[in-house]
C-alpha cells in the first residue's frame, strides 16, 4: 500500500477551509516547530529526511537551506516557486487548489527554520483562481493566529504575500523569478552570486518549489528519519506525478519514490494502462524538458534492470539511455503518436518562452523550431536532421540559465532514440502528415471526458 | 595578487578580477572576443556568450575543472586558475556556434550599413565564424521606429547586448528606452514612441557593437575606411572634450569618442561635442589617431605600413629535380 503524506486528506470534504484542515491535524508542524524545536533543529530534520527539490533539479533541500547566508541585520526571505509552467506538469496547481493550507503551513514552518519573517508565493499568472484560493487561506490563517505577529504566542512573526506572475515560463527559473518579484523584467541573473547569498532585494533568499515546502510539514511532524524510510536510496519520500497523455487515468498521483515505472503506467491504482489498449511508444518522464525515452528504455534500464520512479533510476545510463525525474510531468505516448510532431510542439514552446537575453537560446530555439517546421511541412532533408543535432549541441550548456538545456535535451533525445522516425518523415512526408496532430489531440480529449 | 594561467601564459592580477581582465592584461592574443561586455559599464556582459572559456583547473585550493564553459567576463579568476581559450577545441566550437547564432537573424546588409569596417560582429564572424551559411530561413524583422533626429535605430541589426540600455541607466538621468518583448522578438525600443534626447545619449552609438544604432548626422556620408581619424579636444563644460574627428578631405564628417584596443570608449563624450561641433575651428587638433594596422580603417593611410620586400624575377628558383 502506498503511503500518502501530502494528499492524505485531499478527498476530505471542505479541506480547503481552515477549520476542516485544522481538525485533520493541520498546522501541527508549526505548533511542534515553534514550541519544541529550534530553527537549526528543523533544518537538521530536513537534512536527515533527504528531501530533494521537487521543482525539477532535485537538489537536496536541507543542503540548500544550509547554504543560506546569515549576516547580521539583514532580512532573509523564503520564496515559494509556484510558477508551474512546464508542459506536462500540473501537480503544484492541484495541491494549491485542493489543499492550500498545506502550503501555508509548510511556508510558516520553513520560514521559521530559515529565520525569515516575510515570505512570498510567486504564482503563475494563469492560475488566477488559485491566487484567490491562496489569499482566502492566508486570510483564514491570519484570523486564527497562524500568521502575523507573535504566532501562537511563540514570539515568531511571519507574513506571507501572494504575487501573481505575468505568464512567462522563464519566471520559474529562480533568479528570473526574483527579478520579476522585484518588479523588473524577468531575466535570469548571472550566477554567482547565488540567491542564498544575494537573492530577493539583495538579501539571502531560499527559493523552493510548492511540493518541497509542503513536504516539510510531514518531515517536521513525523521526523526526518520516518520520511527517509520511504523511497529508495537517495530518493526519499513521496512525489507528486502529473500523468498525462495516452493513458486511461490521467491525473496527479502521489507515489512513493521507487515505484516501478511499469507498475505506474499499467496498474489500475495509477495510470491504468494505455488508452484503447494500444502499445506504449515513448514516455517523457519529468516534464517537457527532460529527454524522451522509448518504451523499452523507460520500462527497463540499459542493463535490463526494471526502471523505478526515482531520481537515480530514471537517470541511470546518463542521457544516452536515461532521463530525469524532473518535476514529475509524466507524458505517455502510444504507438500512434508522432515523436516529430511532439518535438515540434515542445520546441515551439521553448522558442516562444526564451527570454532573449543570451544568444544561443534566443537564436537557437528559433532555429530549431524552423527546421522542425520545415520537416513537418514536407520540405526536410537528411542534412536537416544533422543540423538540428548540431544546433542543439551548441545551445546545451552554453546559456545563462537552464532554459537553453531544457530546449536542447528533448531535441537531442528525440533524434538519439527516434532518428528513424525523422528519416521516415523526411522520405515520405505525405504518409505522416495524414496522422493529423490536432485530430489526435481531439480524439484524446473526447476519449477521456 | 592572484596568479592565473591563460593558454599557458601566466599573469598576476589583483583579487576580484575576472578571467577576461586577466586575459586582457596578457594581450589580444589570448583575450576572448566580447560583444556585450563593456569595462566601463557595470553589470554588462554575460549575455552574448562569445567569451566562453574552459577552466581546466578551478584554483590552487580546489583544482577541479569547471564542467561547463564559463563566460570570461563574468567569472572571477581564482588563485592558481588555469584557463584555456584559443587552445581549447571545445571553446572554439562553442564560439563558432555563438557566432552562427548571432548571425542567424542578423541581416547581411554590410554593403549599406554605416557600421561596416568598425563592426565587432564583422570581426567576430571573420575570426570565428563559418565561411558558409547553413540557413536559408527568412530573418526576423521589426517595424522601424524613430528615436530622434540624431540617432538612428535599425533594430533588425541588433544583437541584444544591452549595452545601450546600460549606458542610459548609468550615464544619463532618465532612461526612456529598454528591451521590450521576449526571445528573438525582443527589441530595443522606447515604450511610447519617444525620442531619446539627453546630453549623453550619443554614447549609445559608440557602445553599439553592430550597426543597430548609428549617427544620423553621418548616415551614408562615407564608408568609414575612406575617412581619416584625427585626435582632437576642446574645452567642454559637460565632458572631457577628448574626441576623434573623422575627416574626409577638409570636412569633419563625424565625431566619436576615443576607442581603446578593445574597441571600448575611453571617455564618454556629450552630444554637443558629438553632433554640433563639426568645424575644424571648434577643435584643437592633436594629430593622427593611431588605428590598429589590422583594421580596414587603416588601409592606405599610414606611413607606419611596412612596405613589403620588392619581388624580383631573380627570386624565382628552379625546382630541384
Amino acid at each position: 500500500m502506498q503511503r500518502k503524506l501530502l494528499f492524505e486528506h485531499i478527498d476530505t470534504e471542505g479541506i480547503q477551509t481552515f477549520d476542516v484542515y485544522r481538525s485533520k491535524g493541520g498546522y501541527s508542524s508549526v505548533e511542534k516547530a515553534l514550541k519544541t524545536m529550534s530553527p537549526d533543529e528543523v533544518v537538521e530534520e530536513v537534512k536527515r529526511s533527504g528531501l530533494r527539490g521537487r521543482g525539477g533539479a532535485g537538489f537536496p533541500t536541507g543542503m540548500k537551506w544550509g547554504f543560506l547566508a546569515k549576516p547580521e541585520g539583514v532580512p532573509r526571505y523564503l520564496v515559494c516557486n509556484a510558477d508551474e509552467s512546464e508542459p506536462g506538469t500540473f501537480k503544484d496547481r492541484y495541491l494549491m487548489e485542493h489543499i492550500p493550507h498545506l502550503l501555508i503551513e509548510g511556508m510558516i514552518t520553513s520560514s521559521y527554520a530559515l529565520g525569515a519573517n516575510t515570505s512570498y508565493i510567486y504564482v503563475r499568472g494563469e492560475f488566477f483562481y488559485v491566487i484567490r484560493i491562496l489569499e482566502r487561506a492566508i486570510e483564514e490563517a491570519y484570523k486564527n493566529g497562524w500568521l502575523g505577529k507573535n504566532i501562537q504566542g511563540s514570539g515568531f512573526d511571519h507574513d506571507i504575500y501572494v504575487h501573481p506572475g505575468a505568464g512567462a515560463y522563464i519566471c520559474g527559473e529562480e533568479t528570473a523569478l526574483l527579478e520579476s518579484l522585484e518588479g523588473k523584467r524577468g531575466n535570469p541573473r548571472i550566477k554567482p552570486p547565488f540567491p542564498a547569498v544575494k537573492g530577493l532585494y539583495g538579501c539571502p533568499t531560499v527559493v523552493n518549489n510548492v511540493e518541497t515546502i509542503a513536504a516539510v510539514c510531514s518531515i517536521v511532524n513525523d521526523g526526518g528519519a520516518a520520511y527517509a524510510d520511504i523511497g529508495v536510496g537517495r530518493s526519499t519520500g513521496t512525489k507528486l506525478i502529473s500523468a498525462s497523455g495516452h493513458i486511461n487515468k490521467p491525473g496527479v498521483y502521489e507515489i512513493e519514490l521507487g515505484l516501478p515505472v511499469e507498475e505506474f503506467i499499467y496498474s489500475d491504482a495509477f495510470c491504468g494502462g494505455i488508452l484503447n489498449g494500444k502499445a506504449l511508444k515513448a514516455v517523457v518522464a519529468g516534464g517537457s524538458s527532460v529527454p524522451i525515452l522509448p518504451a523499452e528504455l523507460i520500462l527497463k534500464t540499459a542493463e535490463g534492470e526494471p526502471r523505478l520512479m526515482s531520481y537515480e533510476s530514471l537517470a541511470d545510463g546518463g542521457f544516452a539511455t536515461g532521463t530525469m525525474l524532473g518535476s514529475g510531468g509524466f507524458i505517455v505516448m502510444d504507438e500512434s503518436a508522432s515523436v516529430v510532431h511532439n518535438l515540434y510542439t515542445f520546441t515551439r514552446f521553448y522558442h516562444h518562452e526564451s527570454c532573449g537575453q543570451c544568444s544561443p537560446c534566443r537564436e537557437g530555439t528559433g532555429w530549431m523550431e524552423k527546421i522542425l517546421h520545415k520537416i513537418l511541412e514536407g520540405n526536410g532533408t537528411m542534412e536537416d536532421i544533422d543540423l538540428l543535432w548540431d544546433v542543439q549541441s551548441k545551445i546545451e550548456g552554453n546559456t545563462i540559465c537552464p532554459l537553453g538545456d531544457a530546449a536542447a535535451w528533448p531535441v537531442a533525445s528525440a533524434i538519439r532514440h527516434f532518428r528513424h522516425e525523422f528519416e521516415e518523415y523526411v522520405k515520405h512526408p505525405a504518409r505522416h502528415q495524414q496522422i493529423n496532430f490536432y485530430d489526435h489531440c481531439h480524439n484524446l480529449a473526447s476519449a477521456t471526458t | 595578487m592572484f596568479k592565473v594561467t591563460i593558454d599557458g601564459i601566466e599573469v598576476e592580477i589583483p583579487e576580484g578580477s575576472t578571467i577576461l581582465e586577466a586575459a586582457r592584461k596578457i594581450g589580444p592574443e589570448v583575450a576572448p572576443p566580447t560583444m556585450c561586455y563593456y569595462s566601463s559599464l557595470e553589470t554588462s556582459g554575460g549575455y552574448c556568450r562569445t567569451c566562453l572559456v574552459e577552466v581546466t583547473k578551478g584554483s590552487e585550493k580546489d583544482p577541479r575543472p569547471m564542467p561547463k564553459l564559463v563566460p570570461a567576463c563574468r567569472t572571477q579568476a581564482m588563485d592558481g586558475m588555469v584557463v584555456t581559450n584559443e587552445l581549447s577545441a571545445r571553446v572554439k566550437e562553442a564560439r563558432a556556434g555563438v557566432t552562427e547564432f548571432l548571425l542567424f537573424n542578423h541581416p547581411l546588409d554590410c554593403p549599406v550599413c554605416d557600421q561596416a569596417g568598425e563592426c565587432h560582429l564583422q570581426d567576430l564572424s571573420y575570426e570565428h565564424g563559418k565561411y558558409k551559411t547553413r540557413t536559408d530561413f527568412e530573418r526576423r524583422t521589426f517595424e522601424k521606429i524613430d528615436i530622434g533626429d540624431k540617432i538612428s535605430l535599425h533594430m533588425n541589426r541588433c544583437i541584444l547586448c544591452y549595452r545601450c540600455v546600460k549606458v542610459a541607466d548609468q550615464l544619463t538621468d532618465n532612461r526612456v528606452h529598454g528591451v521590450l518583448n521576449r526571445g528573438d522578438h525582443a527589441e530595443i525600443s522606447t515604450y511610447i514612441k519617444e525620442a531619446i534626447d539627453n546630453d549623453f545619449s550619443g554614447n549609445m552609438i559608440d557602445v553599439c557593437p553592430v550597426g543597430a544604432l548609428t549617427d544620423r548626422t553621418f548616415r551614408f556620408k562615407s564608408r568609414v575606411w575612406f575617412t581619416k581619424p584625427m585626435d582632437a579636444h576642446r574645452d567642454c563644460e559637460k565632458c572631457s572634450g577628448k574626441v576623434v574627428l573623422w575627416y574626409k578631405g577638409d570636412d569633419v564628417l563625424r565625431v566619436t569618442g576615443r576607442k581603446d584596443t578593445w574597441g571600448e570608449v575611453e571617455e564618454f563624450i556629450c552630444n554637443t561635442c558629438r553632433f554640433d561641433k563639426k568645424k575644424t575651428s571648434d577643435w584643437t587638433i592633436e594629430g593622427v589617431r593611431d588605428i590598429s594596422r589590422h583594421s580596414v580603417i587603416s588601409a592606405n593611410k599610414y606611413k607606419k605600413l611596412v612596405k613589403p620586400n620588392e619581388f624580383t624575377l631573380n627570386d624565382i628558383k628552379a625546382l630541384p629535380e
